[in-house]
């Protein structure tokens, strides 16, 4: 069995930032990931980003992640174990269980910070399973990572900031986007990505999604259609596309695993991406002594990621007793102007309501908590 | 109901089909784990990181529900396939004796069974 002060699942812009802001109190982290690489989804985002990094805009996510793992290589005081992936969590004994390179491990740690990020929704259509349909995390991942086109000729669906900046992307490549699909009736991302696109001259259809994808062994083609306003296709408006991709960037949803099996008090909260769990200003959750941020957090952007890592960090640190009072209120306004500010744009209005909806069942369970407590 | 739309793969692990899904659910399955102890929906190498949100957002539309109601089922560690092999091949070490067993991997300051802040 192994010992640390803090156990950090997810070496993503979440992970990470928590795991410098812990070790420069002094907490000894151990910082764990499924990868061998640091850096999370950082490291296949080769746009620049629009929140500050360190108060600079305009820096691109795999340069941010470089510079994280430098960071994180030079602390003494973070051990960073990479291609390792927890397995669970036993809530009665507080331990993770590992799938290292050298077997199955045991891990006790005094704070337990959940950065786990998000995996991606899938959609229902027929021919969804053939080979060519991916997911944008993968279309990244080939591109970005591993230099490999999926294709010649792709049909994005989902115009949010992902399936914009991902479609930029395999333009970039040499890969033809046929169209951009988007069952809203407006664009989900930023007008900045999606100026981009239809200045390529790609179409971005509103109001439209796949019907289906067809093929012998792998993906030939695609029809798509027009809905109407109970999200039906409306016959007569299909619209055949000769793609050999399909890429599926139709959202996230948070990654909770270990949260749920702490015994966190969880709630659905679709401005966040489904289920998340309830968190206090210090980011932890109900579950005493277990902390989240990042995606796992509710689904927003690497930029709060970071700044919910730094103030989950500093948190964690303080509770461990090594920061000042005066010190920790006063990074602790830092972070929480950091994030209000990161989160005061148009399009940040649903987070925020998402948010304040979290906010008040927590509560309440705060509340019902001291009613139990006076009681007894 | 199309036959199209009946052969829809929706759980990639164990290749279970959307008529497949909505036959159980039909057939008085209503919960996450009802459906998946039926179709084996979700219990496959992803342990249901795909199916689980669209199974459930089948069930609700037969319920005429919000996903939110839907009874979950657990996630029970391992959350992924693990040979039993290496699961047998750990030793585990009673929590009752802080220290004993501690890895030469672990860090040397680490602050096993010492109060929170006497390192």
């Amino acid at each position: 069995m192994i010992r640390t002060e803090l156990a950090i699942v997810g070496a993503g812009p979440a992970g990470v930032c928590a795991a410098l802001e812990a070790a420069s109190y002094g907490v000894k982290v151990t910082l764990l990931d499924r990868e061998q690489w640091i850096g999370g989804q950082l490291v296949k985002q080769t746009h620049k980003f629009f929140g500050w990094y360190e108060k600079s805009a305009g820096t691109r996510g795999v340069v941010i992640a470089k510079d994280l793992a430098v960071k994180v290589k030079a602390n003494p005081d973070i051990r960073f174990m990479g291609s390792t992936e927890v397995l669970g969590y036993y809530q009665a004994d507080g331990v993770l269980l590992l799938e290292t390179p050298q077997g199955i491990q045991t891990l006790k740690p005094e704070r337990l910070l959940v950065a786990t990020g998000a995996s991606e929704k899938m959609i229902l259509f027929p021919g969804n399973d053939l080979p060519g349909v991916y997911g944008a995390g993968a279309v990244q991942t080939l591109m970005n990572v591993h230099g490999v086109r999926p294709g010649k000729s792709v049909l994005m669906i989902g115009s949010g900031n992902i399936g914009l900046i991902v479609s930029y992307q395999m333009a970039q490549a040499g890969v033809k986007v046929a169209a951009v699909v988007e069952a809203l009736p407006h664009i989900g991302g930023y007008a900045v990505h999606a100026s981009k696109i239809r200045r390529l001259g790609i179409p971005i259809y509103t109001r439209h999604t796949i019907k289906e994808a067809y093929g012998t062994d792998c993906v030939e083609g695609a029809v798509i259609w027009q809905l109407d306003d109970d999200w039906q296709g409306i016959p007569g408006t299909e619209k055949q596309l000769d793609v050999d991709v399909i890429c599926l960037a139709t959202g996230l949803t948070p990654l909770c695993e270990f949260l749920w099996q702490a015994g966190a008090e969880m709630t659905d909260i679709p401005e966040l991406g489904g289920f998340v769990p309830l968190y206090d200003e210090h980011m932890e959750t109900t579950a005493k002594g277990i902390y989240v941020a990042g995606d796992a957090a509710g689904i927003e952007e690497a930029s709060t990621a970071m700044a919910e890592g730094r103030l989950a960090g500093l948190a964690i640190a303080y509770s461990l007793g090594k920061v000042p009072d005066h010190e920790f209120s006063r990074k602790r306004q830092d972070c929480l102007k950091e994030l209000a500010e990161l989160r005061a744009g148009p399009t940040s209005q649903a987070i925020l309501k998402g948010l304040a909806a979290m906010r008040e069942q927590m509560g309440k369970q705060a509340r019902a908590q001291t009613r139990k407590k006076v009681r007894s | 109901m199309s036959h199209a739309e009946d052969s829809i793969i929706v759980c990639r692990c164990e290749d279970v089909t959307l008529g497949e899904i909505r036959k159980a659910i039909r057939e008085g399955a209503v919960t996450l784990d009802e459906v998946k102890r039926i179709t084996r929906a979700g219990m496959g190498p992803c342990q249901g990181r795909t199916c689980r949100l669209l199974v459930a957002g089948e069930i609700a539309r037969f319920c005429g529900k919000h996903v939110s109601g839907i009874l979950q089922s657990k996630y029970r560690p391992p959350v992924k396939p693990v040979k039993m092999g290496d699961l047998a091949a750990l030793e585990l070490t009673p929590l009752s004796e802080p220290g004993h067993g501690q890895q030469s991997g672990a860090s040397p300051e680490c602050t096993c069974g010492k109060a929170v802040n006497g390192r």
